[in-house]
């Protein structure tokens, strides 16, 4: 059935070498897929006018300051970038991530006949966020109801569930150490440079791997040279950062949570048959159904997805505060986890993203928020600033999409 | 089902696919009454039929979506069960659908492979035997135009994207391709590529059958022009000893023959 052609397909690969990889880029740009350029141009611009305005913004401290600040949305946002991907919203995320902080606080309160260690208490509150994350994706996907208005009223229910648990107190106090060290442990300089370094040996590995894997079938391996400058690149990021962390606090512990549950869902999205169906389901439902991909199961997880995401968030941030209190899961919260996967570059209108843009666009929120209040302004300019960024980065996704189906055929 | 020997080019005696007294209805309405439908290995079979003629029908059924009301569907001679679309794909039979069923945010090898992706003991997709399947497949179809593939098919021209949907269909040891509407959404020159797709599936020992409306597109490359009208057979035609005012005639104002079996399928006009 396969006769050898010399004129067909594969049998002259486009070329890789590094002119032309620039070129087809450039001819990418142009067809309007900017890819993760805009952002990277927009976090220089940011960090650039806010070391102008004030030095002390990339001091060590500031820094790792950041690190924790930025860990909880992450976190959020990369539940929220597998929805985006389905096309689908959920708005029930920031009140699920205070369920699960309330949770895990009842369940250590000292001398409760239900106290339980710390490991466990966290278990069990992204166990229960999980499991309410299908309950909601089940509505969406078995009985039809648009994930709008099914997460909206988990939005409404969960925050009148924290209320109701917690609003006779108003606020519990969490004194396990397990649960608080999750966003205020800091590794010694020596176990961070071990994390860099071990990190670095993964990311080597695994790029070797994909190689020798591509070698051995015989199709074309990317060009050396940019393989080499990404490993680079990532050995020098790293470094860098545990490097700056280390003249300070050293490198917070919920950031590496942060940097794993990153690796791992983008190797889950990227890598596994599960995260192809996503993609496959967000691009053209009816086509993933005909193709034999059981559509209502992967919306399910999905949802469960974003419920566990939400839920270590959720842990994330009570263990910053040592506590939780009414506020839990509210303020800005929302609209932060889900701005930040859009701004990273995930489409609204599902299939197109990736589980890094969480980090990206949580980066530039932080970054912005981070800086406003170093500044001293108040939260009405932070707001407005956020906003626009918004604005700006959908119009961005808006407009790269039409262009891409002009370019298309 | 007999192992997957290599065929020749010429069409087999036994029919790949039969099927035989066909009937259909849909609450009161009779959409098949008593189809008959052949198609061997090695031959390009046209089916035509006006609207409502039936013909999309008919495949639906050999694809298992709908049920049968009667009738018997034979797969290299032996009598099979159809029940559900996965039996169809199960015995080797591949739909390509009118509107392709592509994602277009996936990439050609993505679409593929969609739904029956390779993947080792952890889950993980193994890219790199799929990439060098892909291609194999596309060149064995010859198919020259997608550069890469590994670019998005939204990038890709209509008559690409048709390829892809049909490299799709041919991957998987498939003995029977149906192809709705191949060329309905293309221009000249894309038409051609595809058409020319077509009879490079025959030449491989693949039975194809081709719904199109286009009677300049079959009498490119059919062998045998099957023609429904209400959900009947009116006639099955050679190529070589028929004409397009005759098709035409017969799609049009054709008489149904009411008599099952294989006679019916021998030149009746």
């Amino acid at each position: 059935m396969t006769t050898a052609d010399p004129q067909a397909i594969g049998a002259v690969p486009p070329s890789n070498s590094l002119g032309a990889i620039v070129r087809r880029r450039l001819e990418a740009l142009k067809a309007g897929d900017v890819g993760t350029l805009p952002i990277i141009l927009g976090l220089v611009a940011i960090v650039a006018f806010f070391y102008w305005k004030n030095e002390n913004y990339l001091s060590a401290g500031n820094f790792t300051n950041l690190m924790t600040q930025m860990a909880g949305v992450t976190t959020i946002a990369i539940g929220v970038v597998f929805v985006l991907l389905l096309g689908e919203i959920d708005l029930s995320i920031s009140y699920v991530s205070g369920v699960a902080g309330v949770i895990a606080a009842q369940l250590q309160i000292p001398d409760e006949s239900w106290q339980v260690k710390g490991v466990l208490a966290i278990a069990i509150a992204v166990t229960v966020t999980a499991l309410i994350g299908g309950v909601q994706g089940g509505f969406v996907a078995f009985v039809g109801i648009p994930s709008f208005v099914v997460t909206l009223a988990g939005l409404l229910f969960w925050q009148g569930v924290i209320l109701y648990v917690i609003g006779g107190a108003g606020v519990i106090v969490i004194e396990d150490s397990t649960i608080n060290n999750v966003a205020n442990y800091f590794f010694s300089d020596t176990a961070g440079y071990l994390i860099a370094a071990g990190a670095s040996a993964l990311f080597a590995a695994s790029t070797l791997a994909g190689l020798i894997s591509r070698r051995r079938h015989g199709i074309q391996t990317d060009n050396l040279v940019v393989v080499a400058a990404k490993l680079a690149l990532f050995v020098v990021v790293i470094f860098g950062a545990v490097l700056w962390a280390n003249r300070e606090r050293g490198f917070p512990l919920a950031f590496l949570l942060v940097i794993v549950f990153l690796v791992f869902w983008t190797w889950v999205a990227e890598r596994t048959t599960f995260g192809r169906h996503v993609y496959a389901v967000g691009g053209n439902a009816e086509a993933a159904r005909r193709a034999g991909i059981n559509v209502p199961r992967v919306r399910v997880i999905v949802f469960m997805i974003s419920g566990l995401m939400a839920g270590l968030g959720g842990v994330i941030f009570a263990a910053r505060l040592n506590s939780v209190d009414l506020n839990a899961g509210g303020g800005t919260l929302l609209l932060d986890a889900i701005s930040a996967a859009v701004i990273g570059g995930t489409s609204l209108f599902g299939g197109r993203g990736r589980v890094i843009s969480a980090l990206m666009g949580a980066l530039v929120i932080s970054t912005v928020a981070n800086g406003i209040d170093l500044l001293g302004y108040s939260s009405a300019i932070k707001y407005m600033v956020t906003g626009l960024i918004l604005l700006a980065a959908v119009t961005l996704d808006a407009l790269s999409r039409r262009r891409l189906e002009r370019s298309g055929r | 089902m007999t192992a997957t020997a290599e065929t020749t080019p010429t069409a087999s005696a036994t029919p790949t696919l039969e099927a035989r007294g066909i009937r259909k209805s849909f609450g009161s309405v009779d959409a098949l009454s008593e189809v008959d439908f052949e198609v061997r290995s090695g031959e390009v079979m046209a089916l035509v039929g006006d609207n409502g003629a039936g013909k999309s029908t008919l495949i639906k059924c050999i694809a298992g979506i709908h049920p049968l009301d009667d009738g018997e569907v034979r797969f290299d001679g032996e009598r099979v069960s159809i029940s559900g679309p996965k039996d169809a794909v199960k015995l080797g039979i591949e739909v390509v659908y009118q509107d392709l069923a592509l994602c277009d945010n996936l990439d050609v090898v993505q679409n593929i492979y969609l739904g029956r992706e390779e993947r080792d003991w952890i889950g993980r997709l193994r890219e790199a035997p799929m990439e060098k399947r892909t291609a194999e497949t596309l060149r064995g179809l010859r198919v020259t135009t997608i550069r890469s593939i590994r670019q998005q098919v939204a990038r890709l021209s209509g008559g690409q994207r048709q390829s892809v949907a049909i490299g799709r269909a041919v991957m998987w040891n498939s003995r029977v391709v149906i192809l709705d509407e191949p060329t309905a959404a293309l221009g000249v020159a894309q038409t051609q590529q595809v058409l020319e797709l077509v009879r490079r599936l025959s030449e491989q020992g693949l039975a194809v059958v081709l719904i199109s409306h286009n009677l300049h597109d079959i009498f490119e490359v059919a062998d045998r022009i099957t023609v429904l009208r209400l959900g009947r057979n009116v006639a099955v035609y050679e190529r070589s000893a028929t004409t397009q005012q005759e098709v035409v005639h017969a799609i049009t104002a054709g008489i149904p023959t009411k008599v099952a079996g294989i006679s019916s399928m021998e030149e009746p006009a």
